[in-house]
Formats: structure tokens, sequence, C-alpha cells
């Protein structure tokens, strides 16, 4: 599903260049469960904007569903963002003007799904994430955890292929921590290619494929 | 994105931030009353005096004697030298002008009108019958100047309303006699309350047969000639036909000026026109300072909502879907503005009419049309920046930590 060769990313900070990803190949295959581990400024969360089509790399080729996306357009990565991933952030990132209901409804705005289609599948999503009665709050009457269900089920709502999780848990205590890795971990058993990056090495562990960075480059790709 | 979307998530973000909205609103607001309201008082202005001007008479010309070398407008400025007086030989001679209805000479000067121990000073015109149907006039009672012979000294006066009542108490003049400066008029007739026009008291004069104002004030002279013309369309020959006799008649000088009240009116209508899109233009500068305000506050909204930018592009948000939300936020909020400003103008149009009736106070339609036009266009034109600057955010480091 997958597949980098090459990648290089550099970031110019001032005079300094800071070599983000070195010469990254990776392959990713459909339905897998894969985690990203590694020190602070191991790149692993460029890694992640990379897969997710918000970075551009500056030397190297990503094949994503066997079509090479580095040279599309920015309308046309749009379009293979709002069509084919979905995000998941640390810190959220809902609307706070917005209800819940709402906020899991903007990709399907944004996509020009009619309105009826859009009550269809918030009818399905609300009670799967369990945030019927949350529906109609803003996200400042919502929990952490609330809050994460609600940016998971915005995630869904475009029934992406690819779910790519930035430290879900990161600003979640433990106990709540692990429902979210439950909703993601049941979102990837119904079929969804799911890649999280994380410090935490109990939930890192939990992933089928756990990938270790170090200075932009991948040291560690274990299975099982 | 469907445009209904468009249109609700921009209004979701105007009742988000309330604050900034109403600042935005009343900023637009501001200026599109201003607009509404200074334009309205012009245009008001300008009728008012075409009103005045109208009233004078229809197709209406005006003779005075000397030759003015301005193309000034204003009848009292056109004073001349007079090398010649204008008689009333003159006057009867335009009669052969096939282009004019009937005509009034007209002398002015102050006397004393006194009735019994009440005396004011009033002016006194003296001119003929056909000044009734020339200036509009109309009477309460009684009749106006007899026709006839217009020489005839007869002893006859023709009061204004507010002159009657102050002599002879209310309704109780015709009839009764009347002096003026050292002659005895009975008094036929009372003029019905006019009011002004033209800072001219219609309601405060005498009016004598011409040939007895001539004996009164010692003169031949004539103040003016009123001439009506048959038609609208025989003013300008009436006009021609009247340099023509009095050149005759006058030895070959042009010595008189011939006034149409076209003319006049449409100078008047030129500058008072002129004046309400001067002082309407200069309000719509304060619509292109809301402008700027908007532009302001659109920028730090846009740095305010720098993560709310980055998620939409995450989302998979276009570039344009991400200008015309907040061209549409723009838009929206102009709108607002505009229709507040309208009611505002109107409210503030109203208010100035109740304290000056006799002013037509309403907005022209040009400026009901252009000041939300402008304000719209302004706040489009001011939101480009905001909106590009948002387009471009790198969603990355938009979306990264807080």
């Amino acid at each position: 599903m997958i597949r980098l060769a090459g990648i290089e990313r550099i970031f110019r900070v001032g005079e300094e260049e800071v070599h983000a990803l070195r010469h990254i190949d990776l392959e990713i295959a459909h339905g897998e469960y894969v985690s990203l581990m590694g020190p602070s400024g191991s790149g692993k969360s460029t890694l992640l904007n990379m897969l997710g089509l918000l970075d551009r790399p500056d030397a190297g080729r990503y094949e994503f569903e066997g079509h090479d996306v580095t040279r599309l357009s920015d309308d046309e990565q749009a379009r293979v963002r709002r069509e084919r991933i979905g995000f998941v952030f640390q810190f959220f990132h809902l609307v706070p003007r917005l209800t819940a209901e709402q906020n899991i409804e903007l990709p399907m705005m944004l996509a020009g799904i009619e309105p009826a289609e859009r009550k269809a599948r918030l009818a399905r999503l609300l009670p799967e994430y369990g945030l019927e009665a949350r529906a109609r709050h803003r996200p400042d009457q919502l929990s952490g955890g609330q809050c994460q269900r609600v940016a998971i089920a915005r995630a869904m709502s475009m029934k992406p292929a690819l779910i790519l999780a930035d430290e879900p848990t990161g600003n979640l205590d433990r106990h709540t921590g692990k429902e979210v890795m439950a909703v993601l971990e049941r979102v990837h058993a119904e079929g969804a290619t799911l890649a999280l990056v994380t410090h935490d090495p109990e939930i890192g562990s939990r992933a089928g494929r756990r990938l270790r960075m170090v200075d932009g480059a991948i040291v560690g790709d274990e299975q099982g | 994105m469907r445009f209904a979307d468009t249109l609700q998530f921009a209004w979701r973000v105007v009742l988000g931030y309330r604050s900034r909205t109403w600042l935005i609103v009343l900023a637009m607001a501001i200026g599109v009353a201003a607009v509404v309201a200074v334009s309205s008082l012009g245009e008001g202005a300008r009728l008012y005096v075409l009103n005045q001007f109208g009233s004078l008479g229809t197709n209406l010309i005006v003779v005075l004697p000397g030759r003015s070398e301005t193309a000034g407008a204003m009848p009292g400025v056109l004073i001349g030298k007079t090398p010649r007086d204008l008689t009333l030989d003159d006057a009867f001679a335009l009669k052969r002008s096939n282009a004019i209805r009937r005509l009034a000479p007209l002398i002015v000067g102050a006397g004393d009108v006194r009735a019994g121990a009440r005396m004011r000073e009033a002016p006194v015109l003296g001119t003929t019958a056909d000044l009734l149907a020339i200036r509009h006039m109309e009477l309460a009672r009684g009749q106006f100047l007899p026709e006839g012979d217009p020489r005839a000294s007869l002893p006859v006066c023709v009061l204004g309303s507010k002159l009657a009542n102050e002599l002879f108490g209310a309704g109780r003049a015709l009839g009764e006699w009347a002096r003026i400066g050292d002659r005895r008029f009975r008094v036929v007739g009372v003029l019905a309350p006019q009011g002004e026009s033209l800072g001219f008291n219609t309601d405060e004069i005498a009016i004598v047969p011409v040939g007895a104002a001539q004996a009164l004030f010692n003169t031949e002279a004539l103040f003016r000639i009123l001439v009506e013309a048959k038609s609208r369309e025989q003013i300008a020959i009436a006009k021609s036909d009247i340099e023509e006799i009095v050149l005759e008649r006058h030895e070959g000088k042009r010595d008189v000026t011939v006034i149409t009240q076209d003319a006049v009116l449409a100078t008047f209508d030129r500058i008072l026109r002129a004046l309400t899109l001067a002082v309407g233009g200069l309000a719509a500068i304060s619509l292109a300072v809301a402008g700027i305000l908007i532009m302001n506050v659109m920028l730090i909204s846009v740095t305010q909502r720098r993560r709310e930018i980055g998620l939409l592009k995450a989302l998979g948000a276009t570039a344009r879907q991400i200008r015309l939300a907040f061209m549409t936020e723009a838009v929206l909020l102009a709108l607002g503005g505009a229709a507040l400003g309208l009611a505002a103008g109107k409210a503030g149009q109203l208010a100035i009419g109740a304290i000056y009736p006799n002013i037509p106070f309403a907005a022209p339609w040009w400026a009901v049309a252009t000041a939300p036009l402008t304000a719209i266009t302004t706040a489009v034109v001011f939101a480009v920046l905001p909106a590009r600057r948002a387009a471009r955010l790198d969603p990355v480091r938009a979306l990264s930590k807080r």
C-alpha cells in the first residue's frame, strides 16, 4: 500500500541544516499495524506527516496505493488526504466553536457529501464511538478521552484506507489512553491500515510491526 | 464543498466570534449609514431648492434690466450696469411674440402700510392681473387686481395673509381702506398663505396696480418682467423673441438679461448634485477605513485560527476552499454591516426629516445601491490578503504543538 524509496527531508533552521529524514526506504502493506518509536527529534513525526501528504520530501519517491503521489499537485494531494487518509492528533485539534457532531461532519462537508448521507453516517458513527449523548456538546464540554473519540470518528467518517495517529494518547491519562488505543485497534481490526507515533513503549509494543527511528533513519524493524 | 456548506461554515465562524463580528459589522454599518445619511441630506437640499424654483411658476422667463457679463445664475447677483430702464412699454411690446402666453411687469419697493392706527412696513409689488397666474398664487378671499388697462392707477390692493391679519385682524380686511405711503387703497383681495419661496415671503407683501406703484415710488423703471412661455418647447423661442424685441426698442443695445427658469434650475441641479456626490464620497472613505479594519481583524483571525486551518488542510481542504471560506465570512460580515447601516441611515434620515419637515430628505437611489455594494467590494478586496495567507499556511507547522 505504501512504498517509500530514498526519501530525504532537510529543514533549514537559520544557518544549520537539520536532516530530518535520511534515505528512508519503507514498505507498509494493506492492513498493517505499525508503530513508530524513537527519541524526540528522531524524525518520526516528520515521517508520519510525509505519509499523510502534509509534507513533501526533498528527494525520493512515495507511492501510495500504487500511484506516485510526490508528483501530485496540492489540490490532488488534498483529494487523496480527504478520501483515503484519516488523521488523529495528540492535541485532538477539534474546532472549538463546533459541536462534536459538527466536528465529525467536517471532512464529509469538505468532500461535498450530501447532507442526507452525512446524517446517515453520523447516525452510525456516534453510537459506534459512544458519543450519542455528547453529540451536541462543544469540545470544551468534553473530556480528553471523548475529544479523542470525536477525532477518531472524524478521521473515520470518510472511511479512509490509512489512519495516521501522532501520539494519540500523549495528552491523556493512562486509563483513557488505553481506552483510546482500544478504539484505534478496533478501527484497525475492521480493515484500516494504522500507523502511530508514540513515546510510550507499552503502547508501541502492541503494534504488529514496530519501527525504531534515530536521527532521521529507521534503525529497527520488528515484526510479530 | 457545497456552497450551502461553505455558507454555513462561515456563518458559524461569524456566530462563534461575536465581539469580532460586532466590531466589523459596526464599522461597516457606520460607513454605509454615513453615505446614506449624508447623500440624503444633499439630495434633500437639491430637491428643496428645485421645488423652490419650481414654485415660482412654470415655463418662466425673467427679464431684468442691465446686461450681466458673467454667466452666473443667481438673479439677485445679476446687477449689471443699467444704461437704460426697462419700461412698461417694453413689457407690453413683448406681447408681440407668439411664444409668450402672458407676462407681468414688476415694480418692487418698500412702503409703510397703514390701517387705522396700525402700521407695518412691507414690500410693495406693483404689477398686473396676470401675475396671479404666472406665479401660481392663490387667493384666500376676494379677487386679484382687475384686468383692464394696466396703466390705470386704480386705488385697489391685494394683501398677503399675514399682513392682512396683522392690520385688520383675522378675516376682516376685505373692503377696508389701507394707506400705502401717501395714497389710499381699497383691499379687494387677500392671498392664501403660501409661506416663503426663495426668501421672499408672499404672506407679508402688498400688491398694487403697476400704475399706482409707478406713482407711489415715482419711477418708470421696472424691476423685472416675468414672462410665461406657451410651453416648455417655446421657452427658447420666447427668449430669443424677447432679446430681439428689446434690442429693437433699445436702439440696438443689448441691455437686458433674460434668464430662463430651466437654465437656473439646471445650474442648481448640477451644483447640488456635485455637492451631494462629493460629501457622499467623503463618507465613502469611512467604508475604506472599515475595509482596512476588516483586513486587520481577519489577519489576526488567521493567526488565531492557525491550528483550525492546518486541520482543515489535513482533512483534505484545498487552498481554494479555505480562501472561499474566508471570503464568504468577509461577505457575510459586510452584508450584515450594510443592512445595519442602511437601517441606521434611514433612521437618521427620518430623524432629520422630522426636525426639518420642509426639506424632502430622501436617500438617492444611487447611494442606497452603491453604499452596500462598496461595503461588500471593500470587504472582498481587503479579505483577499488574509484569505490567501490562510490558504498558504503550512499545515505541518500550523498543527505542530500548541
